[in-house]
């Protein structure tokens, strides 16, 4: 077993785990925060997107231990109390969701994604949410939402 | 994934000792192939040693003749680095089209090279651009380095540190991509040096990347992409599968020649 300590939504958390054990099932299972998916567990769909030091990633394909000493923002950590975040926010007024099941990892991609390219063009947006997958298929909308976060007007409206 | 023993390497001598010590170690870059790898129970080793931590293997160093790029500079840092952009823009625009972006933030050059998978972006750019594999104990040209489908010239304890590129007068990336995976079922980088063009080719031979000799000697003659898709490649050593037919593969070489001739820059 390893000795951890990480950061996950602004608050200090330290655990023994195993050096196998993934961060998307630590956060799942041994934190309960199940705000976070698992759609694939093969690297591909992007459900399982968290904030690691501010970068988007996969967190089933990273180890706890890879992780030790970082900082983790999962969708928990996203909103203000009550109140959306304004991405949040966006996906809700443009409807960029359906079943909802990508939705956590689609606003954490979007969130570094914004932070990186505050006006992203449409085709950028495209190209940065390819590792997200909606099964839904509503990538238009999901793109929509973005472009409205962004302060832009979403294409087709 | 079956259990495996974690190592966070303090430094590269640290990492070499470490990998001699346990037997059945292997080194953790970016873990984008590793990992799946092991959960898929496709490999099974008895600890990972990761460089993760070594702040000396990450960044970017620009010279008037070469770019030297940290082993575990990922992906989204070659792809997004201004001063990269303006020296050696064919990289960036490689670096931009791996995987997706959460892959980017995560895998690395060095573990791409080390990997050598046959579908891979970097291969074709060390080879394109004859590229120097630096490790920590030499340094190993591109042309040597590269032997087969994920084989190399790296010993097992051997550790990538850098890679250093030549900058050329120009030099593009073209990739017809798995528009899944977003590996290539064929890349070609077409660099351009006062001596001669280089052409390398990934995503198609059946051993691995490669030099496409035929391509290189009619670009050196006359650098137009008219005179790369005048060549035809034999289907002979080129891969088969799901995705295309050595045939198909192969009459795409020309054709992504010919638009990296035109992308050059």
């Amino acid at each position: 077993m390893k000795n951890v300590t990480l950061t996950i939504n602004g608050q200090k958390v330290t655990a023994d785990v195993e050096s196998r054990t993934l961060l998307v099932k630590f956060l799942r299972e041994h934190l309960r925060l199940t705000g976070t998916h698992v759609g694939c567990d093969t690297t591909q769909c992007g459900a399982c997107t968290i904030l690691f030091n501010g970068d988007a990633v996969k967190s089933c394909t990273m180890l706890v231990v890879q992780a030790d000493g970082g900082e983790i923002t999962t969708i928990e950590g996203v909103a203000q109390g009550e109140t959306l975040h304004p991405l949040q926010e966006a996906f809700h007024v443009h409807h960029g969701l359906q079943c909802g099941f990508c939705t956590p990892g689609m606003v954490m991609r979007g969130l570094d994604l914004l932070a990186k390219n505050p006006k992203p063009t449409e085709d950028e947006i495209r190209h940065e949410m390819e590792g997200n997958l909606c099964r839904c298929t509503g990538y238009h909308n999901i793109v929509a939402a973005i472009q409205a976060a962004s302060g832009q007007t979403p294409v087709g409206h | 994934m079956y259990e495996f023993d974690y190592h966070r390497a303090a430094s590269v001598a640290d990492a070499v000792a470490e990998l001699g010590r346990v037997s059945d170690s292997k080194v953790l870059a970016g873990g984008m192939t590793l990992l799946p790898t092991c959960k898929m129970r496709l490999a099974h080793p008895s600890e990972l040693v990761d460089l993760g931590a070594i702040a000396a293997l990450k960044g970017i160093e620009i010279t008037d003749a070469h770019v030297t790029i940290g082993a575990m500079t990922r992906h989204a840092d070659v792809a997004n680095s201004a001063a990269l952009k303006a020296a050696l823009p064919a990289l960036c625009v490689l670096a931009g089209g791996i995987g997706d972006a959460q892959v980017r933030n995560r895998g690395t050059m060095g573990g791409s090279v080390a990997n050598n998978d046959p579908a891979a972006d970097y291969p074709a750019a060390c080879l394109g651009l004859g590229a120097t594999i630096v490790t920590d104990r030499r340094e190993v040209a591109a042309d040597d380095y590269f032997q087969g489908l994920f084989a190399t010239a790296l010993e097992d304890d051997e550790i990538i540190t850098a890679i250093r590129f030549p900058r050329p007068a120009c030099a593009a990336y073209v990739k017809f991509k798995n528009p899944a995976s977003r590996y290539a079922t064929v890349g070609v980088l077409v660099a351009r040096f006062n001596d001669g063009v280089r052409v390398a080719v990934t995503g198609a031979g059946s051993d691995g990347v490669f030099r496409a000799s035929d391509i290189e000697q009619a670009l050196s003659a006359d650098f137009s992409p008219a005179a790369a898709s005048a060549i035809t490649v034999s289907p002979d050593g080129i891969a088969s599968d799901m995705h295309g037919s050595a045939e198909y593969r192969a009459h795409l070489i020309p054709i992504l020649a010919a638009r990296a001739v035109g992308a050059c820059r």
